[in-house]
């Protein structure tokens, strides 16, 4: 089975990321961002008729997507949650595509985002498990950062086995930081941030420093994705999907062979075998970027790049969207900001953007293929996805 | 008990299932479930054997030597009875027997820790009903 050219992305929305939610609610964010993809896809609400939520992470709530359903005014013959951590958005695209291709919908509406901030972030964190859950009985009580420590542990491990180094890291962040300086809407657009700033902020779970750390905020982002007749007809180039590919290994690292190769070696190859498209061909990676270290695992299990050599990769490489291999031109969730499980989502609605030629003063000339990548967890999910405009 | 009040960090819950692990290290001993059918080591402890299916399980004392596969210091915590212990040192260790687990590295400055460092367990008696699986430099 192949969902190569089976759905396209059609419609995108995004909200500018702020520090606080500002009275904002989780609920009117997803309203906001819901109208604005339907009607950049040149679509009405009843012509909507798959839905699909990413779970906020703070609150827990019962049946999102008839909750969202009835605030719109949307009733889907396809609808779910897609609970992947940062890799729902990602994941949401194919399953969309998938849902499209065996006839049950046409136009499927894919909704991330929340009101959220450091109290609330923190609150969730000292809240008392309810949940008899194995990572609660045999890490929590040594004291884990969250997920920040598993990443830490990954980067450690990797520097052991690869010699890769704390300064090729901050060379992602940097980069990052330059492209967010050119897009209005990133969360640090105003703010500069060089390599050795990087590497002289504060070290948080070692190697990591406090840039190297995405933060919580409050955001949100919808996309539309549309069966062949329909995108033929948007008022927009289709950003088309032309292959995709999913793995997943468990949350908790104690559990994990090799913590530093990720199921992105499998989730990507499929992705680009469904595609037919070589890595070199490839014009723009949105790569999801939690923190420095994922986008160096992720360029190696990608195959944009040998397993081990991310770190010398990233520094030869000028990854801004003047660069010769642009990465994360929107800034990437390190610079644009991460509002729960829309940063995921930041991720594809840049690379449509660069695809439709709508990127604005960090345009890439010749966007014709994108290679996005969603991750959740602890590199526990991973979703690959090749676009294309064709 | 002044010690248990004081202990405001989360404590595991010891279930049917994972009982015998925390009731050993409370006679200081590493007590790992094998699994009768492929006779490997799992853990954490479950009802069904990761690698096999298998379901029975016999509980045998482990050498609690091993050696450090990753660490991280961490200099800022999300729960703040852990921000009072900062810095301190979160590790995978690899046991010799082959399971891996989450755990402290303790009696060692956090500078001095070491991927591939060998280490051995030390039993921290948190609560009079808890202890905690530690390691210290071997």
């Amino acid at each position: 089975m192949t969902l190569n050219r089976s759905a396209a992305i059609t419609g995108i929305s995004e909200i500018k990321p702020t520090p606080s939610a500002d009275g904002k609610t989780t609920l009117g964010i997803w309203t906001d961002v819901s109208r604005q993809a339907v009607l950049d896809a040149g679509l009405s609400m009843s012509d909507i008729d798959g839905l699909l939520v990413a779970p906020p992470i703070v609150g827990m709530v019962a049946m999102w997507p008839a909750i969202l359903g009835e605030y719109l005014n949307v009733h889907p013959k396809y609808e779910d949650v897609v609970d992947l951590g940062g890799a729902s958005p990602a994941g949401m695209v194919w399953r969309a595509a998938a849902a499209i291709d065996a006839g049950l919908c046409k136009a499927v509406l894919c909704v991330s985002g929340e009101a959220s901030d450091i109290d609330t972030f923190y609150a969730r964190r000292s809240r008392k498990p309810t949940a008899q859950l194995p990572g609660r009985e045999f890490d929590v009580p040594y004291g884990p950062m969250g997920v920040n420590s598993g990443y830490a542990l990954i980067a450690a491990r990797h520097m052991h086995e690869y010699g890769t180094t704390p300064r090729q890291l901050a060379k992602v962040a940097a980069d990052q930081r330059t492209n967010a300086n050119a897009n209005p809407d990133a969360l640090f657009y105003d703010t500069q941030l060089t390599v050795d700033d990087v590497l002289e902020s504060p070290l948080i779970v070692d190697p990591l420093h406090l840039f190297e750390i995405v933060r919580p905020c409050t955001g949100g982002a919808a996309i539309v994705v549309t069966a062949p007749d329909v995108a033929k007809e948007s008022q927009h180039t289709p950003a088309w999907l032309l292959g995709a590919g999913e793995s997943s290994r468990g949350t908790l690292l104690s559990q994990v062979d090799d913590i530093t190769t990720s199921p992105i070696a499998k989730s990507a190859p499929k992705a680009f075998e469904m595609a037919g498209v070589e890595r070199k061909e490839i014009d723009l990676i949105s790569a999801y970027d939690c923190y420095t270290i994922t986008v160096v695992v992720t360029l190696e299990d990608a195959g944009f790049c040998e397993k081990g050599r991310g770190g010398p990769f990233v520094e030869e490489h000028d990854l801004t969207y003047q660069g010769d291999l642009p990465l994360n031109t929107h800034g990437g969730q390190l610079s644009f900001g991460q509002p729960g499980l829309a940063g995921g989502m930041s991720h594809l609605t840049e690379a449509v953007r660069q695809l439709q030629g709508r990127a604005g003063d960090r345009q890439l000339p010749d966007c014709e293929l994108a290679f996005v990548n969603g991750n959740g967890g602890v590199m526990s999910e991973q979703v690959s996805l090749v676009l294309g405009v064709e | 008990m002044t010690h248990q009040n004081e202990y405001r960090k989360p404590l595991p819950v010891p279930s049917a299932v994972s009982q015998q692990f925390w009731a050993g290290l409370r006679e200081r001993e590493v007590r790992l479930p094998r699994c009768r059918q492929c006779e490997k080591f799992v853990f954490y402890p479950r009802t069904i054997c990761p690698f096999c299916m298998g379901v029975e399980f016999d509980w045998v004392k482990v050498s609690g030597n091993g050696k450090v596969y990753s660490f991280t210091v961490v200099r800022r915590a999300m729960i703040p009875a852990f921000q009072e212990a900062t810095p301190y040192v979160l590790a995978l260790v690899e046991l010799e027997e082959g399971p891996r687990l989450t755990t402290n590295i303790v009696n060692c400055d956090v500078g001095n820790v070491r991927v591939d460092m060998p280490v051995q367990a030390t039993y921290d008696d948190v609560t009079a009903e808890i202890t905690l699986l530690k390691f210290e430099p071997a």
